[in-house]
């Protein structure tokens, strides 16, 4: 019959891109997130890291975290604006890189920069507010990789698990204005950085206000008729966005 | 680099040191550099010896090297010349190397005018062979918490200022870099208030540690160090040696200073090195000797305390850090 028959190959294409994105391009883009600590560790072994090379490390990796942040963010946006779903599924990767690349970032700091000397870092938490700002973010980012696991998604529960990873803002945030606090006066890098998060968050402020205008009825979920009653279905988590 | 466990604890080592191993020690390295040189190898010797691709002409050999130098060792050619905060330049530590080339030092004048008997206007060729030019090794301690160990060549501020002959009432000496954003490219953007502007008492201006610098390691200053003459006050953090210096005038009254007027919760007039004073960026109480892995102890007036501490006897240095 036509009607299976189109079925089977709608079936299959879809099959077959779920076995395209997860024996081929996550591979590929989690091997391509270990890049920039790769190079870093051949400029470290060339002795291309200057005259600073603890500083340096300490930045690249501070930057980097920064950086898949802010990829982790524009996720949802690019999957509307380009119509990709298959995008969603790269999000949870990109933000634990981004808290892969801070922890490091902070052990950077603590290990190499301070020696372990924890007086020393003690007095930098309480003394500078940009370490207190990244120490903050980063402690906001903890939660958000301990409950990244499907495991814990269902734990919590899709809704549950999505309030608690609105927490990426305040964390995102945090990081932005830590880079704004540390550096001196010539504040471009850290400002475009800034700007960047700004229209990311701008952008899910814009969508959540046209969701409220359009009105209930279009945000209940089919076969209910009170909004906040509904449990979205599990689905809902990959698909929704955040 | 050579690391070295001894601690700089010596604010006058040449006082332990004789006089005749540092010009010995000075022969050696300029002999292993042309060594180096012409063999093409790197000296792996147990001095202070540069990368050898590194090492400049001694364009100002021979001169004398003055006993106020410390014997540590001085940090490599490569890191000093690479590593630096000159914003007229480029904010990132590498951009002054980079765009060094567009500071063309020639012609260039200081002008010496204020408060002065003769104003006068100093051509640079002038100021490169009218004062007697000395070998200075200082420690470089910037406010960043990282040092080094820089090997000048300069002559002290005092003598030009008693050519000029200071009026009764000058207390201050305000120094001006060059405000042309052609040579100077980072001012076409209002990072700081161009041009920079430092400042010093008259008494910190005459005092023997203070000089005008205008080489490094033996041959004429690079354009990223401050090209063609800056000032160098080893006791104080790196932002009070300014560089590439147009203007020096004499006042009256305390002139402002660049990172003063920027921040001036942060960066202080007098700016002293000191390891109690906190600043809100930086602890101050320890410093990266570029090339080092571990933090030093940051020593009081960055270990100038003998020579300099009696400047500011009755002061309290928190209130005027
Ligand atoms: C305990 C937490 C943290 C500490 C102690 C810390 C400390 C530091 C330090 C010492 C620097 C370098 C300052 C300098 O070189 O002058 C830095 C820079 C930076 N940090 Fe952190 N940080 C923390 C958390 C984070 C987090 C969570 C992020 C991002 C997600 C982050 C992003 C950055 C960025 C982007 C920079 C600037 C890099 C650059 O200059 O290119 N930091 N941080």
């Amino acid at each position: 019959m036509v009607l299976t028959a189109r079925h089977d190959v709608r079936g299959r294409r879809r099959a077959g891109l779920d076995w395209g994105v997860r024996r081929v391009a996550k591979p590929v883009v989690f091997l391509a997130c270990l890049a920039p600590l790769a190079w870093l560790g051949w400029l470290a072994m060339a002795g291309g890291l200057g005259a600073n090379p603890i500083e340096a490390v300490v930045r690249d990796l501070g930057s980097w975290a920064l950086r898949f942040l802010l990829l982790s963010l524009a996720i949802t946006p690019a999957r509307q604006a380009l119509n990709l779903p298959v995008l969603m599924r790269f999000r949870r990767m990109l933000g634990l890189f981004a808290f892969f690349y801070a922890s490091l970032h902070v052990l950077a700091y603590v290990g190499l920069d301070q020696f372990f000397d924890w007086t020393a870092v003690w007095e930098d938490i309480v003394k500078r507010a940009y370490i207190a700002v990244g120490l903050g973010a980063f402690i906001v980012l903890l939660p958000l990789a301990i409950t990244s696991t499907k495991a814990m998604i269902k734990r919590l529960g899709g809704r549950r698990w999505q309030r608690l990873h609105t927490l990426v803002y305040p964390a995102a945030a945090l990081a932005a204005v830590h880079y704004v606090m540390m550096v001196k006066a010539d504040l471009r890098e850290p400002l475009l950085y800034a700007g960047i998060l700004a229209l990311l968050l701008g952008w899910r402020l814009v969508a959540r206000v046209r969701r409220v205008r359009r009105g209930p009825a279009h945000q209940a979920w089919p076969g209910s008729s009170a909004r906040t009653s509904v449990k979205p279905p599990e689905t809902a988590v990959a698909t929704r966005g955040r | 680099m050579l690391i070295r466990s001894r601690k700089p604890t010596d604010p006058l080592p040449s006082a332990i040191t004789p006089r005749k191993h540092y010009l010995d020690r000075r022969r050696f390295m300029v002999a292993t550099a042309a060594a180096a040189a012409t063999t093409g190898t790197v000296g792996a010797v147990g001095v202070a010896v540069p990368k050898a691709r590194a090492r400049p002409a001694q364009r100002f050999d021979p001169f004398t090297l003055s006993p106020l130098s410390t014997d540590e060792s001085p940090t490599d050619y490569d890191a000093v010349t690479t590593y630096n905060n000159f914003y007229e330049l480029g904010t990132d530590k590498g951009d002054p190397a980079r765009n060094a080339d567009k500071l063309k030092t020639r012609p260039w004048a200081v002008v010496v005018d204020g408060l002065v008997q003769r104003p006068a206007t100093i051509a640079i060729e002038d100021l490169l062979t009218r004062f007697d030019l000395e070998e200075r090794i200082y420690r470089l301690r910037c406010v960043e918490a990282w040092s080094m160990v820089i090997p000048w060549v300069g002559f002290p501020l005092a003598a030009l200022l008693d050519r000029v002959e200071p009026l009764g009432h000058a207390r201050f000496v305000a120094f001006e870099t060059l405000l042309d954003p052609d040579r100077l490219p980072g001012q076409r953007r209002p990072i700081l208030e161009w041009p920079y502007v430092e400042g010093l008492r008259l008494d910190e201006a005459h005092h023997p540690l203070t000089i005008l610098a205008v080489g490094l390691y033996g041959d004429v200053l690079p354009g990223q160090n401050g090209a063609p003459v800056r000032l160098v006050v080893p006791w104080k953090y790196g932002f009070k040696s300014i560089k590439s210096i147009v203007r020096i005038s004499l006042t009256e009254h305390m002139p402002p200073t660049s990172w003063n007027r920027s921040a001036p919760d942060e960066y202080g007039f007098y700016a002293n090195v000191n390891p109690t004073v906190d600043h809100p960026r930086w602890s101050q109480r320890r410093e990266r000797r570029i090339g080092e892995f571990f933090r030093r102890d940051t020593l009081m007036f960055n270990g100038y305390a003998d020579e300099v501490a009696h400047l500011y006897a009755g002061m309290d240095l928190a209130t005027w850090y």
